[in-house]
């Protein structure tokens, strides 16, 4: 069984739901007629133009070019997880922070998928690598943003107890482990709920899209399993190393809470 | 003339530049000025909690040369607001000696009250408390007793007299002139951003 291929009109006809969605947010002013807009001219813009980049990719399937994609991913999700934080660390450290964490994390866990568990030939065939890497980028950029913000939020407003930790001759490691712990786990809960209410409650994307295209179910079930379990590490691995480097920054050489690496945005 | 216990030399601390200080073993230094000069800035920097530049030594040894969690345990500052994080009082410190209890009001029962239910007063005794428990061998003070009742504000100037008497040295913020004559051994006050001999 193939694709059954969606015409011009398939899609005009979804749009024009979303423009009835549209008209009556502005009758109702709802203020949400011009975001809606907005976002959906960006997802056909931004998908089209991945649908080409992943069509001209596949035709020239060498590493250089795969890794060169790959990049530029993480880069633009590097610029996403600063763009959700609140109070951001000074110096284009929010930036590197989350670039570094989901690189360490989404690289390991895709390589190690692809060279181990799926063992495509030749392992970096894009059609398995990038899926993979960005359904990694696209949960570890959620779990790293969602910590980060968290962890910069309770010690700016926790700082008093903060502070009364250290005077009370905590190491810096000690005095912020509360807030830590609280941000780690605001990462991963995502992925554990996800994963809790898997089937039951929502089919996965990406099995439904392998089953839309034609693949049995045990198959499409058992990917949906690799990417949850692999959606799991690269989150939880990757939310440690931003936490655990953020915590770091918020204090200097002498173990003093340096808020003033903190900067408030809108 | 005492042996010197905390030793500063050429601090800097933002409002306050070229501060130097010391305070010998078993000495009360009270330090006056106005809201807003920079007495709390400058017992911040000296226990090493805001950035600042300067030599700070504890019976010689150079702050920089130990880390800073030793340096806060052994130099001990209580700030104006106390800040409390788990339920009970007892969480928050090793378990204090009976004789510092009942010398700050309390009995061995407060371990277990809610922090959420405690008074200003009991607060500010409590975090003394809690400070002391670290044994540190010098007390940076900010306004210790100013929520306390009067009666309460003696016994609060008996029990920290009989640590001084023991050798701990103390740094005592105070507004109240009364106070500062009746607990200083020497005053020092903030005026135009410099430190001078109280008047």
């Amino acid at each position: 069984m193939g694709v059954i291929s969606l015409s011009t009109l398939d899609l005009a006809l979804a749009a024009a739901l979303v423009g009835a969605l549209a008209l009556a947010g502005w009758r109702l002013s709802l203020g949400i007629a011009r975001p809606l807009v907005i976002a959906a001219l960006r997802t056909t813009v931004q998908l089209s133009l991945i649908g080409l980049v992943l069509t001209a990719l596949f035709a020239r399937a060498t590493l250089p070019w795969v890794l060169a994609l790959a990049i530029v991913m993480v880069l633009l999700a590097g610029r996403e997880v600063v763009a959700r934080q609140k109070r951001r660390l000074t110096g284009g450290w929010s930036y590197l922070l989350g670039t570094t964490a989901m690189f360490i994390s989404s690289f390991a866990v895709s390589g190690l998928a692809l060279l181990v568990l799926i063992n495509a030939e030749p392992w970096y065939l894009p059609q398995y690598a990038i899926p993979l890497l960005g359904m990694l980028l696209g949960n570890t950029m959620n779990g790293i943003a969602l910590s980060l913000e968290r962890l910069t939020d309770a010690a700016y407003r926790r700082r008093g107890e903060i502070e009364a930790r250290l005077t009370l001759g905590e190491t810096w490691s000690a005095a912020i482990a509360p807030m830590r712990l609280e941000s780690m786990r605001a990462g991963l809960i995502p992925i554990i709920n996800s994963m809790a209410a898997a089937g039951i409650v929502s089919l996965p994307g990406m099995m439904t899209g392998q089953i839309l295209s034609g693949t049995p179910p045990m198959e499409a079930v058992k990917y949906q399993i690799l990417i949850m379990f692999l959606i799991a590490a690269g989150t939880g691995f990757g939310t440690m190393v931003a936490v655990w480097f953020g915590a770091k920054r918020l204090f200097d050489e002498r173990e003093r809470l340096r808020l003033d690496r903190l900067k408030t945005t809108n | 003339m005492r042996e010197p216990l905390l030793e500063i030399e050429q601090l800097d601390c933002g409002i306050l530049e070229n501060v130097s200080l010391t305070v010998g073993v078993g000495e009360t230094v009270c330090l006056a000025g106005p809201s807003g000069s920079g007495k709390s800035r400058l017992l911040r920097a000296i226990a090493d909690l805001d950035p600042n530049r300067g030599q700070v030594r504890l019976r010689g040894e150079l702050r920089q040369a130990m880390p800073a969690n030793v340096w806060r345990r052994r130099v001990g500052y209580l700030p104006a607001e106390s800040h409390w994080w788990a339920e009970r009082v007892g969480e928050h410190m090793e378990s204090p000696d009976e004789a510092d209890l009942h010398a700050l009001g309390f009995t061995r029962e407060v371990l277990g009250w809610q922090v959420a239910r405690l008074s200003s007063g009991e607060r500010a005794r409590l975090a003394l408390l809690r400070l002391w428990s670290m044994r540190p061998e010098v007390l940076l003070l900010d306004e210790p007793t100013a929520s306390l009742d009067p009666e309460r504000v003696r016994a609060v100037e008996r029990w920290l007299a009989a640590r001084a008497a023991e050798g701990c040295g103390l740094l005592w913020v105070s507004h109240d002139r009364e106070q500062i004559t009746r607990v200083a051994d020497r005053a020092l006050e903030i005026r135009d951003r410099s430190l001078l001999p109280w008047a």
